[in-house]
């Protein structure tokens, strides 16, 4: 034996502690993970796992044929860009050692570790990783309803609606009244209702100068790039774009185009682009034990784990954001990039990384030609289990340039292929 | 009593001898670096606008990431993300893209 002061015991745990802190190489990763959702966070967690793993069995359970990014689509509104440019198809991954299941799933069962689809299929899995994205909340609108969900255009997916309200905004009649409804936060995109507001403000004021865009805000100000957004609205879009905080929707007639907004007033709209209030999926919400008015997945920072229910994990807009984290398509890029190197650890054995460092970057155009953007940089808090933007980082552009348009493109190329070069 | 004979066997096997540093082929560097590519590109190769990652010496990414980070270096993001960032895990990430195969 070693010295006799080291009792047998204390060097079993000093060696415990050691092959913790060293990560010895226990053994390869091993087991299946099926990923529900192919957005930026699912598709993003699908390749990063597949480099970091493997030997695991990914399947990606996405009922789409097509991935359409959300992101860039306020131009499509605009008219600078086409939903071609959007698109890719989910083919690409085929190739990559992605099993993929053209399917919806209805239901988890965490006891017995399986996902159940639609068409009665049942998968098993070691982890599973949401990656549902939002649905609306159009039980919230007055008038509307659940029943009323396909005469609300919201262009808030981009697909066919985006299409939609590119051609009713360009075939608007001469001196027209737009609205733009946005939610109370937290909502898919923090700056994007405000992109969208700018833009299709731009397009009146070129097209059709004598129209109107009424912005009803239900949050007091501008969610993202406040002062940004607003200076710019002061400066190019007086008289075109009027913006109303605080809304609420206390009535809407979609078929007479007649709202009612509360404080923000009564108006007649020829066009109305009303995004909902937003939530995590109910599926997603049951499968990781939230309470019945819970709105969003409470994970575990390091992991993404659920933190409920074990080996379920959630990434994208679907979390519960750490104070500061916005949901965005950036954002679902870093948190699968932690998921897929904790998830990798934690099936070779492994304790996950103890450091996570998320950087958001996120770009808005306010005309055909030119760009904003934000950053933060997330850190993990050990003591708080919770993910802090640092203060000394992060920050606003410090006014629109034709140089960060040409830095969104490029940041749009690039996350693109991340998901599928 | 525990936690001495716990550092003692941790020196003795050399585990502490270091000061806390990130090795390039280290699991958290590796995760840290996969944040550069949503903008750089994925393996660090970008399709353009931002630079590629790859393809460049340790020293040279270093240098240029710690002068974006003390304010040496105009740019756009990159003085603003370069912030959330030490020196030590600026060498690390640097360490990683240079090991990347072109």
């Amino acid at each position: 034996m070693m010295s006799g002061r080291i009792s047998r015991r204390s060097f079993l745990a000093a060696m415990a502690t050691l092959g913790t802190a060293l990560a010895l190489p226990a053994r390869a990763a091993q087991g299946t993970v099926v990923v529900v959702g192919g957005g930026f966070a699912g598709v993003t967690f699908c390749r990063y796992l597949r480099r970091w793993a493997p030997g695991v069995r990914i399947v990606l359970v996405e009922p789409a044929e097509r991935f359409i990014s959300c992101p860039m689509s306020n131009r499509v509104v605009y008219g600078t860009l086409s939903m071609h440019n959007l698109t890719r198809g989910y083919d690409v991954l085929d190739g990559t050692g992605v099993e993929r299941v053209r399917d919806r799933v209805i239901a988890v069962d965490p006891a017995r570790r399986q996902v159940r689809l639609a068409s009665g299929a049942n998968i098993s899995y070691d982890r599973l990783v949401l990656a549902p994205g939002i649905d609306f909340r159009f039980q919230d609108i007055p008038g509307v309803g659940k029943d009323g969900s396909d005469r609300v255009l919201h262009a808030w997916k981009a697909g066919p609606q985006t299409v939609e309200l590119r051609l009713r905004l360009h075939q608007l009649e001469r001196g027209g009244v737009v609205g733009l409804y946005i939610p109370k936060a937290p909502f898919r995109c923090p700056p994007g209702p405000y992109e969208r507001a700018t833009l299709m403000a731009d397009y009146l004021r070129q097209f059709n100068p004598k129209a109107k865009l009424l912005v009803f805000d239900a949050n007091a100000d501008v969610q993202s790039k406040r002062d940004l957004f607003r200076n710019y609205w002061d400066t190019h879009l007086k008289g075109t774009l009027e913006y109303l905080p605080s809304a609420e929707l206390k009535q809407v007639d979609l078929a007479m185009g007649q709202v009612d907004m509360g404080i923000a007033g009564r108006h007649r709209l020829n066009l109305f682009n009303l995004i909902p209030p937003q939530q995590a999926p109910a599926f997603a919400l049951a499968a990781t034990g939230e309470k019945p008015d819970a709105r969003w997945c409470a994970v575990d920072f390091l992991t993404f784990e659920s933190r409920n229910v074990p080996n379920v994990h959630v990434i994208g807009d679907a979390i519960l954001g750490a104070p500061g984290m916005p949901k965005s398509g950036h954002m679902a890029n870093q948190e699968a990039k932690v998921a897929a190197a904790a998830i990798a650890r934690l099936l070779a054995g492994q304790p996950p990384d103890p450091a996570p460092i998320l950087a958001n970057t996120c770009y808005s155009f306010v005309s055909r030609r030119e760009a904003i953007h934000v950053t933060a940089v997330f850190r993990y808090d050990g003591t708080e289990r919770t993910l802090k933007p640092v203060k000394e980082a992060g920050g606003t552009s410090e006014a629109p340039s034709a140089h960060e348009g040409f830095l969104a493109m490029a940041w749009f190329f690039n996350i693109m292929n991340d998901l599928f070069a | 009593m525990t936690s001495s004979v716990l550092t003692r066997a941790l020196l003795y096997l050399g585990i502490l001898a270091a000061p806390p540093a990130w090795a390039a082929e280290d699991g958290q560097v590796r995760t840290w670096a996969a944040a550069c590519a949503a903008c750089h590109g994925p393996r660090g190769k970008s399709e353009g606008g931002m630079p590629s990652l790859v393809g460049h010496d340790a020293a040279d990414l270093a240098k240029d990431m710690k002068a974006f980070r003390r304010g040496q270096r105009p740019g756009t993001v990159m003085p603003r993300l370069m912030r959330g960032y030490t020196e030590a895990e600026i060498d690390a990430i640097a360490a990683f893209w240079a090991k990347e195969a072109k």
